[in-house]
């Protein structure tokens, strides 16, 4: 099989991948009564008319970018990690509460410790999962589903009690929110009248550093290699319950930084609703972006596109913005199941033997014996998407 | 069922692909009634395909099936079934969390009434079955309570009860000990009357005992055809690797290790398997420097606990292991491969590398925080790359790239990366488990020389294999595990086939 | 409010509460004895709720008013199926991962129903929903007949599914099939048993009791519909089948366990108890991840090979 052929057939994948998510949104919008084209054009395009727009995605790209870092470094090192919304809103808690209690630091004091108060929050959220998973043997998506539902009771307790602004009992309104952060804590914007806040520059820094963190260093190899194989790398010497506890504490950092860095430039408030459902278009983030940052960053403004696109669709197009959902799903079941094909010398050569019998054309036999069977070198076969391991010999 | 009986079964130019290899080579091959066929090869040659072709399991990509002259074409073992066709897998093919009735019940279409499954006819077949051939077998214990040689009893019940007539067997002595073997053969020569049947072994010997004619398999072709009895098995053993295959052997005359002090040494060691029960029940063991002990048993009898014990993987309830005089019961495993431990383990797959890491990496698998390969934290690339490429000569890894995925390799390549890493750490013990499983002369040969070159290096090497001929090769003394205990430790000059087999079969002398 | 009466109502509420999880949890015992894990459970669910929820909205003063509840059901039970497909398409033909894909099928659940929740019906409106049916003799007796006898007839049904499943499960040929294809495809192929054909219809049975769980909350729980009905009930109701060790009767208990701590729940809240709300409303969630800590991985029971593709030509 020659390059040429591998490459037509991997791209063939992905379009007919691409093609069924799609074909899965068409579907629901013409069971709304849109019309199928202008809703998909208004989600992809209408954005982008504006610097408003533009701007706006970014925003929405920031807390994607971060939470789907987060997400990667859980799903390299073999662990599912389901609880990003929980751990944001953890993140968001500790951050405000850490912003609000010391108003009178000085600003490059208290933008990076209410920041890392949020990693904290965070951490400690994922933490949790990561120590029931290597202790207790605890399914990791499970307890990260029930830990999301335990963080969103707990913030509402919070903002409607302990952490409420005053101001709303005296004034009656009783709206769940708290004060607001002071000054000092808040994230420049960058572009007067817009939202865009430096946030983005921690985002990209941050990509950089889970980049080195996974590829670069002993830390990260270990991580991967645990993920990648856990039996192995516990017969190689590395403690794989540990690392999993590491990469659960990072995952959920990640996740409060998005939290944090979402009130300090966005709301600059905790109110109800800033995750918005950001924790599982995160998910959705990381396996768009392969689990890797060069990935991640494109696939997050991608993704901001579509979640502001899709509120647009609801005044444009009359499509409710929850399609946005039934997309993000769709794409995930499109991407792993495009994902057992890509790479896999199996399907590859069916496809080659089912081409060739349809045109006619000879297939050259193997040489008998042959016991090489090389497929393309790639470690883009990701621990949590692979499944077995593809064994190319008998 | 339904069908005449087969007379005369005949495969016509069965070929069949997989990427990259070709499994089966155009393969001619005819049985006739009541005789047995033996099938040889190494491993690799495509016996198994060519079998799994036969019971419907995989479709050929040319070729024809014909039975009494007729062709038939075989799309799922249930028509295989209908044909009276039946297999024993080498991996026995039973559920173990269900009972041997429901086992064979799975397979009895006749059993599955619309609303019901009708175990009391299974049974009743069962019973019949066993009472014929004289296979006694329980109908109601749960699979995984019984001994690896009453689940081959199962086996064959459960084949016989399926109606078959005609009966392929795949290695089936591969688990069983020297007696249990024997008792296989006698019992198969004795159903030979009635059936026919298809022997696919590598052991030479036993295709001796058992075959009236054989084929012999190279890389996916018959290279030979012929009436066993006119063949010498060191005729056949030629035939079967294509040349002349001396397997190296240990010179251990002259030595006496009774006085050494063990390098590395295994005192009383107590270790619970993974059912709770006592796997390991007082083993000691004490391997001098340049010794290759040999540890020979029936599988399943706590080499798999010993050896995860000795690595770490599995803490012990009591006993002492030393290496070099650094006492290591208990310890982790990263302590352990830094005292200077070497470990093949058994699944070369999941527990030797990290299938979708490149090559380069899995070679560096356990020191990647040494000073070579990584400094304050972060990897050096370039050294990591450079070590690939020297061990890739040295041990002569065949991959495209050493940025190739490992997992992508075969057996015999993944095995040379185990054993470049392992050994280029130069330790001071190493523990093999298996270490040619699965694997042809050629490689078996190299990894062979290794070991040997590093016992001459003085390097105390745990051998645990189920393969006797390999054990008495290599091992200056041979260890006989029975039940989780050492039974008896023999010269290795001494031990025969006959003695070991006792032995593994648990009759200890004294 | 005494302490008795307290204790009583816990029980009366506790019971309806236990069926969404006890149909869900039978349909992914199923599921996961034939070695798939279906996360999507709690997609299908908010799926079945809606769908079942359309009838006696749209039918509601029609000559068909009277039997929507059970077109509603029945649709419920065909969507159920239907997912149930598509999930074995991704997971059993297209062996991809399941624990993402059901992340994934979870997504789409949620997203369809409230895409078409939002276009067609804009708030939350009530249904008549399914009237109570008291066992008549039973009903009356003291204590027991209030907390058994007097429920809307998917209680009963979903209780005598629960000894119908076992039946299923270990005395048919389908479940011998079942619980192979789970445990050692190989062996069950080797045999000429199609591996994916049963997963197929291990998942579209498990489909079917997924969408008529989320029925079961539009239907008869709550009569009504909205965007987070079914909250995190499938994913408990997945939890629960490794509580229940992989059998309907312990399935059973994990669900009346579940639905007691909420009915314990709702009781704090209207005996006028001074405990925070937010706090009661986690208890359930608490108490997931509490279970399935204590649980310990059983040998030799459940489906060993859970999760795993299947793959003939892939050598072991």
């Amino acid at each position: 099989m020659n390059k040429s052929f591998k490459f037509a057939y991997n791209a063939a994948i992905v379009v007919a991948a691409a093609a069924a998510a799609m074909g899965i949104g068409a579907i629901v919008l013409a069971a709304v009564g849109a019309n199928i084209g202008k809703a998909y054009l208004v989600i992809l395009t209408e954005p982008l008319k504006d610097m408003i727009g533009i701007t706006e995605i970014v925003v929405r790209a920031i807390p994607l970018s971060l939470i789907a870092l987060g997400i990667a470094i859980a799903f390299r090192s073999g662990i599912l990690n389901i609880g990003a919304e929980g751990q944001m809103m953890m993140g968001i808690l500790a951050s405000s509460a850490t912003a609000i209690a010391l108003p009178d630091l000085p600003r490059p004091l208290l933008v990076p410790l209410a920041i890392l108060a949020g990693a904290a929050g965070g951490a400690l959220w994922g933490g949790i999962a990561g120590v029931l998973k290597a202790r207790l043997g605890v399914n990791e998506i499970l307890s990260t589903v029930m830990l999301n539902y335990i963080a969103a009771q707990f913030y509402t307790f919070l903002l409607r009690g302990p952490m409420m602004d005053p101001e709303e009992l005296v004034m009656g309104s009783g709206t769940p929110q708290t004060v607001r952060i002071p000054r000092g804590a808040w994230l420049d914007r960058i572009l007067p009248g817009t939202r865009l806040h430096t946030g983005a520059f921690i985002a990209l820094g941050l990509a950089l550093v889970v980049f080195f963190l996974l590829w670069r260093t002993s830390a990260g190899f270990r991580m991967r290699a645990a993920g990648a194989e856990a039996k192995a790398a516990r017969y190689a010497g590395v403690s794989v319950e540990r690392y999993l506890i590491i990469a659960m504490l990072l995952s959920g950092a990640l996740a409060g930084i998005a939290g944090s860095v979402e009130i300090l430039g966005v709301h600059r408030r905790a109110i109800e609703g800033v995750t918005g459902g950001y924790g599982f278009t995160g998910i959705v983030v990381a396996l768009f972006g392969g689990l890797h940052p060069a990935g991640i960053i494109p696939a997050s403004l991608f993704f901001g596109l579509l979640l502001l696109g899709a509120d647009m669709t609801q005044r444009l197009a009359d499509v409710p913005a929850n399609m946005v959902l039934v997309l993000q799903g769709a794409i995930i079941l499109a991407i792993v199941s495009a994902r057992q094909f890509m790479n896999n010398p199996y399907a590859q050569d069916k496809a080659a033997r089912l081409l060739s019998r349809l045109f006619g054309k000879p297939e050259p036999p193997a040489p008998p014996g042959s016991i090489e069977a090389c497929p393309d070198p790639s470690d883009s076969v990701d621990p949590c998407l692979a499944g077995e391991p593809q064994e190319a010999t008998r | 069922m339904g069908h005449e009986p087969i007379r005369s079964l005949e495969l016509r130019g069965i070929t069949k692909r997989f990427p990259g290899i070709l499994a089966c080579d155009h393969i001619d091959l005819s049985v006739g009634e009541y005789s047995v066929r033996a099938l040889v090869g190494e491993n690799g040659a495509g016996k198994t395909t060519l079998m799994n072709i036969l019971m419907g399991l995989y479709q050929p990509d040319e070729g024809h099936i014909l039975i009494n002259g007729k062709e038939v074409r075989f799309r799922s073992p249930n028509d295989a079934f209908d044909h009276g066709i039946g297999m024993v897998h080498q991996h026995f093919m039973l559920v173990q969390n269900m009972t041997v009735v429901e086992n064979v019940a799975l397979g009895m279409k006749s059993a599955h009434l619309p609303f019901r499954l009708d175990l009391a006819s299974v049974r009743k077949k069962i019973v019949e079955v066993s009472e014929r051939h004289e296979l006694p077998v329980n109908p109601d214990a749960m699979v995984w309570q019984l001994s690896v040689g009453e689940q081959q009893r199962v086996e064959l019940v459960k084949t016989l009860c399926l109606g078959a007539r005609f009966l392929i067997l795949d290695e089936p002595t591969s688990a069983l000990t020297p007696q249990e073997t024997d008792e296989l053969i006698a019992l198969l020569s004795k159903m030979s009357g009635e059936l026919s049947i298809v022997f696919i072994s590598h052991k030479l010997h036993e295709v001796k005992a058992l075959s009236d004619t054989v084929s012999i398999l190279r890389r996916g072709r018959i290279v030979f055809e012929g009436r066993t009895e006119n063949h010498s098995p060191s005729e056949l053993a030629a035939l079967m690797t294509g040349h002349e295959v001396e397997l190296p052997r240990v010179d251990s005359t002259g030595l006496d290790r009774s006085g050494d002090r063990g390098l590395l040494s295994i005192r009383d060691l107590r270790v619970r398997g993974d059912r709770g029960n006592l796997a390991l029940d007082g083993v000691t063991l004490e391997i001098a420097p340049g010794e290759i002990i040999g540890l020979a048993g029936v599988s399943g009898n706590g080499q798999r606990e010993l050896a995860e014990a000795l690595n770490g993987l599995r803490r012990p309830e009591s006993g002492s292991i030393n290496l070099d005089g650094v006492e290591l019961a208990g310890s982790s495993a990263s302590r352990i491969i830094a005292e200077g431990m070497g470990y093949i383990p058994e699944d070369r797959n999941t527990e030797g590398i990290v299938p979708s890491f490149s090559v380069r990496e899995n070679l560096v698998l356990k020191d990647i925080g040494q000073r070579d390969w990584s400094r304050g934290g972060f990897l050096r690339l370039g050294a990591i790359a450079a070590n690939a490429a020297g061990l890739r000569e040295r041990f002569d890894i065949r991959c495209p790239s050493t940025d190739t995925a490992a997992g992508s390799l075969s057996g015999g390549n993944i095995q040379k990366v185990i054993l470049a890493r392992e050994l280029a750490r130069g330790p001071k013990a190493l523990v093999a488990v298996y270490p040619t499983r699965g694997l042809d002369m050629g490689a078996e040969e190299f990894i062979h020389k290794q070991l040997l070159a590093r016992r001459a290096e003085g390097v105390a090497i745990l051998l645990i294999s189920e393969e006797l001929e390999e054990i008495m090769n290599l091992s200056d003394r041979v260890a006989v595990i029975y039940k989780g205990k050492i039974l008896k430790v023999v010269p290795g000059r001494d031990a025969t086939k006959r003695s070991l087999g006792l032995l593994m079969a648990g009759v200890s002398d004294e | 409010m005494n302490g008795g009466s307290f204790v009583l109502n816990i029980l009366i509420l506790g019971v309806p509460f236990s069926v969404a999880l006890l149909l869900a949890g039978l349909g992914e015992t199923i599921n996961q004895r034939a070695g798939v894990f279906n996360l999507g459970c709690e997609g299908i669910m908010a799926m079945g709720a809606f769908v079942a929820f359309l009838p006696p909205y749209f039918l509601a003063g029609t000559s068909l008013a009277g039997s929507a509840n059970l077109i509603g059901l029945a649709l419920a039970m065909v969507v159920g199926t239907v997912l149930g497909l598509l999930f074995a398409l991704v997971v059993v033909t297209f062996r991809a991962p399941q624990g993402i894909a059901g992340i994934g099928l979870q997504m789409l659940g949620w997203g369809i129903a409230g895409t078409l929740f939002r276009h067609y019906v804009g708030g939350v409106t009530g249904v008549p929903g399914i009237a109570p049916m008291p066992i008549p003799v039973l009903s009356k007796i003291p204590v027991l007949g209030q907390v058994l006898f007097n429920h809307n007839p998917l209680v009963y049904i979903a209780f005598l599914l629960v000894p119908v499943f076992w039946y299923i499960l270990f005395k048919t040929p389908w479940g011998l099939k079942v619980r192979a294809v789970g445990t050692y495809p190989r062996a069950a192929d080797s045999l000429g048993i199609r591996v994916a054909r049963v997963r197929y219809q291990a998942l579209a049975l498990g489909g079917a009791m997924a969408g008529l769980a989320g029925a079961y909350l539009s239907l008869a729980q709550a009569k009504m519909f909205a965007d987070d009905l079914v909250a995190g009930r499938g994913f408990i109701a997945v939890a629960l089948v490794y509580f229940g060790r992989w059998h309907p009767v312990g399935v059973m208990l994990g669900a009346l366990l579940f639905s007691l701590a909420q009915a314990l729940q709702l009781s704090i809240q209207v005996a006028g108890i001074d405990f925070p709300y937010e706090f009661a409303v986690m208890l359930p969630y608490v108490l997931v991840i509490v279970v399935l800590a204590l649980v310990r991985k059983a040998r030799m029971v459940g489906p060993t090979e859970l999760g795993k593709p299947f793959d003939r030509e892939q050598r072991v």
